[in-house]
């Protein structure tokens, strides 16, 4: 499709000439409420308002509700909901064939903190270009309502049911194995989100973002601490985030002292103002820190934890060709007769 | 397949007269050592030595799941007239290792050879074998002075003390020292010295006694040594594979490790980029998992493992049947159940792998029984897999992967790759922007797919395990499900008309008895046919599935027999089983027969023979 002249462009209209329901997906099956939908939606947005071309686009996803919603979104992107907690190998297969698609991942709590929390470590450490959704609602939706490990010491179940173990802390664990892009964010704060999802969409490398997305049905009752109401009485952002295309760069307004940009892979920008806390996400240990200090005093902050922009991605650490390996042609992949017998002869 | 051409070749007389006195070109070798002494070098140098003699050949390695420190044995066995399968007696015993050394000497026939090291006073315990003692360490501190090399080079003293009493000719052993040790010009200095001081060694100390010996032949002309894992990834590299990941685990390591070092080499694009990934992955679910999903996206994806990790596999491998989705996986198979004996071999996956993961599932199975198999399997899986869209397994084993075999060279590829039935985006324009995913359009059951990325709004659909109907779309209708589990069956059917079928080999008229067996058990198959034709004037007909399911010519070949041995190297019988399976009653009662070895051993000859034997008496 032509992409209309900037200044002519209606309203609802990005820079591909698409239009928001040109991201939708089908209706979503999940319950009323659910956070899920909600971060569905910012998806919808994010991808529009960063004008990314569906067709260059995979969501992957492992089981559970989280795992379902690619449905919900992007109907015009190949998808693929694979197994429980093997979402990170999917997307890895997928990214390894055609490293030109934007892959999006969408998992859940239970999907990757528990079962698949090996592939999360190892995706993680790989550094490989793909934008990790976790829709964390510290239960388990599709089997009725058990805990899962991101569940919070001392929270309770509607049953009563008290969790005595400690949560794992997605982002936590992101930063210490090396994650590049590490984010936490609330599904009842979508300018935030928005301006997140847009970021990662810019950074090459691996991009956590491990979202609150309250259970309507199984965790939103008092005592719960990934409610709804929970999340909106205590989300402390830990700063103001906006994110800058590139071509507006020239409009935004810089405050000295209390502004942080960081320019990503592909020339647009996070801006970042800062808060009372005056936190640098480019600082890793800092990072750490603040993970400790949350969940040390039952904190709920969100925002961009750590951001990397230099390290290098797992395709550049195999010296992949540019082109897509699914798009080489027989040339490309079968050596000729020669080589064989210059094999052969190696083995007389 | 040159199967018959083969088998022709092996079966002609060999040209050395035959004298009482001498036996020429017919022995087993084996080597008894302590696993990390590095004894590998010297027995792969003794091997080639023989192979450049022209002798027909072939290396086996026993060894322990251990880096250092348990018994290991190496056995070369050299037969002129081609046979190379596992022989039972062993006729020359090098004695090296402590540990073992007195059960080794027990184990042997009278008349037997037995180099060792002479303060082990091997000597005392039996009077009816022909001991040639040597010292081996001092010989090698002839050698050098550096004591961990010393220990090295005592092997390669035994190989000058060989080549010495049984006529091995010394400049067969220094070209294959040239080529064991490439360009390292020290290493093959002091090897050459060592097999010199152990030729002096038997000429000045040792009288010959046994009647072996080896003269040269001219049976070898052209022929490679090569291991069925290294031609396995040889395949593949031609077979375009894009996509390869693994996880270690023996006996399947050396395909991926292997097929990553042609890969380097030979498949580099114009800028010196990679046009291939490999990656080791955390575990055998992220390996395959990885593999799926490329393939999904369009890559020519495998992977390789053995048992345990087909068992993690299992899930993702029922998502691939389903979902429809192309991939390659070598199952080399061990031994088991669990940890079972890692290093041992065995055909106790066959059963498992054909039904892997849960719910309806049966998968194409391919079935090496030669590195020739290996290579041309290596390349074809690729094809049958993305032309089926399913995963498609390779079932080879330890014995044929891992062991080092004389054979013909590979041949190349005779047709292009064929690359299934992949909707372009010039397609779907001319298709008018729809397709459907999951509809049989052709009448084969193989649908039409897109590969993610494909420009145009009309390509994408969503993958997923759960029940989907011909437009890929969600639903748990009975009648969609039943529908596609229906076409997935006849696409089994379409499988069945594409796999490679098998190889039939019969007299004329049909003998009343046959034999099925598959993969690394053909060696042995042909040598006990050979020996009952020659020694007891029994015809065997032989039939050897290369694939699952079964062609047709598989109940044809029951059906003209009236006994057919089934030949299974796992406990259970499980070729048998999925004969029964597939054929039911239509096989008369008493007609299969089920001669079962699951020792860990490589299959042999004489079994069979015992078998059929005692058989056939019974019968007549």
């Amino acid at each position: 499709m032509p992409a209309p002249d900037a200044s002519s462009r209606p309203r609802k209209v990005n820079r591909l000439g698409l239009t928001p329901s040109d991201y939708k997906g089908k209706p979503s099956t999940l319950c009323k409420g659910c956070g899920h939908d909600a971060i569905s939606s910012q998806l919808i947005r994010a991808f529009f308002e960063s004008d990314v071309r569906p067709h260059q686009v995979a969501k992957l996803s492992g089981i559970g509700c989280s795992s379902k919603t690619p449905a919900y979104f992007l109907n015009h992107s190949h998808g693929f909901n694979a197994v429980h907690g093997r979402m990170p190998s999917v997307a890895t297969g997928a990214v390894l064939a055609n490293r030109q698609l934007v892959a999006v991942g969408v998992s859940g709590d239970g999907d990757t903190a528990s079962i698949g929390i090996g592939q999360f470590v190892h995706l993680v450490r790989r550094n490989l270009p793909l934008i990790y959704i976790v829709e964390n609602n510290g239960v388990y939706g599709l089997t009725k309502g058990q805990f899962s490990a991101t569940a919070d010491e001392n929270a309770a179940l509607r049953s009563g049911e008290v969790n005595r173990l400690p949560n794992i802390d997605l982002c936590g664990m992101a930063i210490e194995l090396g994650a590049t892009y590490v984010a936490r964010s609330f599904a009842g704060d979508p300018k935030q989100l928005v301006a997140l999802l847009r970021g990662a969409l810019s950074h090459n490398g691996t991009a956590v973002i491990d979202i609150l997305s309250p259970c309507v049905t199984f965790n939103n009752h008092a005592g719960s601490t990934k409610s709804y109401t929970w999340g909106k009485d205590n989300e402390e952002p830990i700063h103001i985030l906006d994110f800058v295309p590139a071509m507006d760069q020239i409009e935004v307004e810089y405050e000295e002292g209390t502004d942080q940009e960081v320019q990503l892979h592909d020339g647009s920008w996070v801006r970042l103002r800062k808060l009372e806390r005056g936190y640098d996400p480019t600082d890793r240990r800092a990072a750490q820190e603040l993970v400790l200090e949350a969940n040390e005093k039952n904190l709920f902050l969100t925002g961009l934890l750590y951001l990397d922009t230099s390290k290098r991605t797992f395709l550049d650490s195999l010296e992949l060709c540019d082109e897509p390996l699914a798009l080489l042609s027989e040339d490309q992949l079968r050596p000729p007769p020669e080589v064989l017998d210059e094999v052969v002869a190696s083995y007389r | 397949m040159s199967n018959k051409t083969a088998l022709a070749e092996e079966a002609a007389p060999s040209q050395i007269e035959s004298d009482p006195e001498r036996i020429v070109n017919d022995l087993a070798i084996q080597v008894a050592t302590v696993n990390g002494s590095g004894s590998q070098s010297s027995n792969l140098v003794l091997l080639r030595a023989l192979f450049r003699m022209g002798i027909p050949v072939g290396g086996k390695n026993l060894f322990p799941s251990n880096i250092a420190g348990l018994p290991t044995w190496f056995t070369i066995r050299a037969n002129r007239d081609g046979w190379v399968a596992r022989k039972r007696n062993v006729d020359y015993l090098v004695a090296l290792n402590p540990q073992t050394a007195v059960r080794d000497v027990e184990s042997l026939s009278p008349g037997s050879a037995v180099v060792y090291e002479e303060s082990l006073r091997l000597e005392r315990r039996r009077d009816d074998l022909v001991f040639y003692p040597a010292p081996f360490q001092e010989l090698a501190a002839e050698v050098t002075r550096e004591v961990r090399l010393r220990k090295l080079l005592a092997n390669m003293i035994y190989v000058g003390l060989l080549g010495e009493l049984l006529s091995i000719e010394v400049e067969e052993i220094f070209g294959a020292i040239d080529s064991q040790f490439r360009s390292k010009k020290a290493a093959v200095e002091l090897n050459r010295r060592a097999v010199e001081i152990g030729i002096r060694h038997a000429r000045e100390n040792l009288v010959k006694r046994d009647p072996f010996t080896l003269e040269r032949m001219d049976r070898n002309r052209g022929k490679i040594l090569i291991d069925g894992n290294a031609a396995a990834g040889l395949g593949a590299m031609f077979g375009g594979a894009s996509v390869a990941t693994w996880y270690p685990i023996t006996p399947s390591s050396s395909v991926v490790e292997q097929l990553t070092g042609f890969l380097k080499r030979y498949r580099k694009g114009p800028d010196g980029k990679a046009t291939y990934a490999v990656v080791q992955a955390e575990d055998e679910l992220a390996a395959v998992g990885m593999a799926l999903a490329a393939g999904w996206a369009g890559a020519r994806a495998m992977t390789a493992t053995s048992g345990p990790g087909i068992s993690l596999m299992s899930e993702f491998v029922g998502l691939g049947y389903y979902a429809e989705i192309p991939l390659v996986i070598w199952n080399i198979q061990r031994v088991g159940p669990s940890t079972g004996l890692p290093t041992r071999t065995a055909q106790g996956d066959i059963l498992s792998t054909y039904a892997l993961s849960h719910g309806d599932t049966k998968h194409v199975c391919l079935l090496p029984a030669s590195t020739r198999e290996c290579f041309e399997f290596g390349w074809r899986a690729f094809d049958l897999a993305e032309r089926l869209q399913t995963p498609v397994f390779v079932l080879s084993d330890l014995d044929l992967g891992m062991n080092i075999w004389a054979t013909e060279p590979f041949e190349y590829p005779d047709r292009p790759m064929d690359r299934g039935k992949v909707l372009t985006r010039e397609d779907l324009e001319r298709l008018g922007g729809t397709f459907q995913r999951y509809a049989d359009v052709d009448g084969d059951a193989i649908p039409y797919r897109t590969l993610p990325g494909t420009e145009h709004p009309g390509a994408a659909y969503f993958t997923r395990g759960s029940g989907h109907d011909e437009s890929a779309e969600y639903t748990e209708s009975e009648e969609a499900y039943v529908r596609i589990m229906t076409r997935l069956d006849r696409k089994f059917e379409t499988a069945r008309e594409m796999v490679p079928p098998p190889v039939v080999d019969q007299a004329e008229p049909v003998s009343p008895l046959g034999i099925i067996g598959f993969g690394s058990s053909d060696p042995a198959i042909e040598e006990a046919r050979n020996r009952l034709r020659e020694d007891a004037a029994i015809e065997m007909d032989y039939l050897r599935p290369r694939a699952l399911p079964f062609c047709p010519s598989v109940l044809d070949f029951i059906a003209s027999h009236q006994r057919v041995v089934v030949l299974d190297q796992n406990r259970d019988g499980q070729l048998l089983q999925l004969l029964r399976a597939e054929y039911g009653d239509r096989i008369p009662p008493g007609v299969l027969r089920s001669l079962r070895h699951y020792s860990g051993h490589p299959m042999d000859a004489q079994t069979i023979v015992d078998y059929v034997t005692e058989m056939e008496i019974g019968a007549a």
